[in-house]
């Protein structure tokens, strides 16, 4: 494709990033070429979920077709070559989030599943009445509803740190809500709406202090920056594969061995058991222990392609295009009239959330639907932060490591559209 | 690109979104319910004043939504009045059908007025996602008239 077959990309959108040839990199993601009414896709829904490289399509076809067969099973070729990839997976996941042992990268079908997996096998096991959870203003419904079903089953407390009118955390605030009786922050590491970076660390080790565990949804954020766990030193982090360039249904929980070791398990079933009588069943050992029934095999192997992908592209080299987006989107949006941004904290990942005076989130994604840009409208799975922020529903361009300068232009002027209709 | 917008976008919508009619909270209504769409956050409450003839002596809504939500409670209020709450009903059918069928059997040359003033909405026909924007305030009278309390297009 040239770039006379496709306006959004044209000579003006060089990249100054060194070391970083977007164009290069749009050519890897077959979706991209994809014609919507007429119009160059210009997809800017990535933090609901991205598109994915045809590194990770290949290996997936590649599994079903000549390497498939269910693991941890069969003495035979194709079981154990499965098994390998599996396992194998599970080591790149390790090293991609410097966990110190493979055992402490449990495979689950998202980040949803990971937190409900804490929430009813830590959290029942550890938590009784009185006993206080501290999440954010910021939290997807994922961080939320699983912790008030804990809440008004054991007669928990749920504390909620505020963020500012810009969505910045307020750490001061969230340090005040800390006391003896606080056994759990669940947080998360970068919010899907306003695109805020929570300070993780800080927040751990204040959490640490007070005697608490921490659990850091990390959905958005593995996406747009290195993750460290060992130097965030977190005792949960749960990330998911679909955003993350990879396939849907899988998602991975890290927890840290000691604590994995010590929790009950979630779902009971094969691959989970180390023997089974009628009498009596016995867990096996990490990581087993939380992957009951068939995995989700080639999604695992499928997500360790888009680490691959994305290690080799560089987790700096994308977080550095990244904040050209972020930075270039956000100065176009501001210049128009009756637009205001929703989330402007200082640390923000490549979100831009913003509602308009004219028209209503929804009237304005099915406007520039129209000129082939693809925004998320709502309210994002996060109703509470919705009220916090004053407004029933945002307009939500997310930018992920193939979208370019032009894109955002092509955005601005679709939404100038938006006032045309509107007026 | 504009043409189908402003298909979708006519001049009337805009003026029902933007100036919404019977915008206002009854004193005291024989009904009400409220609707909801989870998916993209409209919410609105129908209020109605049906009499023992059950007919509707007045029709109301407060709520926050698109352009479309809005405008088609707007609308929907202007026309329910004086009509029986068996006759809005069969308006609900009728719109739901013009929202979602191509073409409609039944709504050929002999459509009554209202019919036709609701017409200027079946453009959401274009644009699937946006069939219950404008079909929520017409559930929401349905359950005031049934007497639910409250109805969601994801139920």
């Amino acid at each position: 494709m040239n770039d006379q077959s496709n306006p959004a990309r044209t000579a003006a959108d060089a990249s100054p990033v060194t070391g970083f040839d977007v164009e290069r990199v749009r050519a890897d993601f077959p979706a991209l070429a994809t014609e919507v009414h007429g119009k160059p896709l210009v997809f800017l829904d990535s933090a609901a979920s991205a598109q994915k490289p045809r590194a990770v399509i290949d290996t997936m076809c590649r599994v079903y077709e000549s390497e498939y067969a269910n693991v941890h099973r069969g003495a035979y070729y194709l079981s154990e070559r499965a098994t390998a990839l599996y396992e194998g997976a599970r080591d790149t996941l390790r090293h991609f989030l410097n966990a110190r042992d493979r055992k402490e990268i449990i495979f689950t079908r998202n980040v949803t599943e990971a937190i409900n997996l804490v929430a009813r096998t830590w959290g029942r096991e550890n938590l009784k009445a009185g006993d206080e959870i501290v999440i954010s203003e910021m939290e997807h419904h994922s961080n939320i509803v699983p912790w008030q079903m804990l809440r008004d089953e054991l007669g928990l407390t749920l504390k909620i740190a505020p963020v500012s009118d810009d969505g910045e955390f307020l750490l001061d605030a969230y340090k005040a809500l800390l006391t003896d009786r606080t056994k759990l922050v669940a947080m998360t590491h970068t919010s899907n709406v306003l695109g805020t970076i929570t300070p993780a660390k800080e927040i751990t080790r204040l959490a640490h202090d007070a005697g608490a565990k921490v659990l850091l949804d990390g959905a958005q954020a593995v996406v747009h920056m290195p993750v460290d766990v060992q130097d965030i030193d977190c005792d949960f982090y749960g990330i998911t594969g679909h955003k993350l360039y990879g396939p849907t249904g899988i998602g991975v929980l890290y927890g840290k061995e000691a604590l994995l070791d010590a929790m009950p398990p979630f779902l009971g079933g094969g691959d989970m058991i180390s023997s089974v009588t009628y009498e009596k069943s016995t867990w096996a050992a990490l990581p087993a222990k939380f992957e009951a029934g068939t995995p989700a095999i080639v999604q695992a192997i499928g997500l360790a392609a888009a680490v691959d992908y994305v290690t080799a592209l560089g987790l700096d080299h994308i977080a550095a295009h990244e904040r050209d987006l972020l930075t270039y989107a956000t100065q176009r949006l501001a210049s128009i009239d009756g637009l205001r941004l929703i989330g402007t904290a200082p640390n923000k990942a490549a979100v831009v959330s913003f509602a308009m005076d004219a028209a209503h989130a929804h009237d304005i994604s099915t406007i520039i639907d129209r000129a082939g840009v693809a925004i998320r409208a709502g309210h994002h799975c996060a109703e509470p932060l919705m009220n916090r922020m004053g407004v029933a529903a945002t307009a939500r361009a997310s930018f992920g490591l193939y979208n370019t300068r032009a894109e955002a232009d092509t955005l601005a002027r679709a939404l100038e559209t938006v006032q045309e209709i509107f007026g | 690109m504009l043409d189908e917008l402003r298909e979708l976008y006519q001049e009337v919508i805009l003026d029902h979104g933007k100036k919404p009619r019977n915008f206002r909270r009854p004193e005291h209504p024989s009904g009400e319910a409220a609707g909801r769409n989870p998916l993209c956050g409209d919410q609105l409450v129908v209020y109605i004043d049906v009499d023992d003839g059950g007919m509707i002596r007045d029709a109301a809504f407060v709520g926050k939504g698109c352009a479309i939500s809005m405008a088609s409670a707007s609308m929907m209020t202007e026309i329910v009045k004086g009509k029986s709450a068996a006759e809005a009903q069969r308006l609900f059918e009728d719109f739901q059908r013009m929202c979602t069928e191509d073409s409609p059997d039944g709504m050929g040359a002999d459509v009554d007025e209202d019919v036709e003033k609701l017409q200027v909405l079946s453009g959401v026909r274009q644009f699937p996602v946006r069939v219950k924007c404008a079909t929520l305030p017409w559930h929401t009278l349905n359950a005031a008239i049934e007497g639910k309390d409250e109805i969601s297009t994801e139920a």
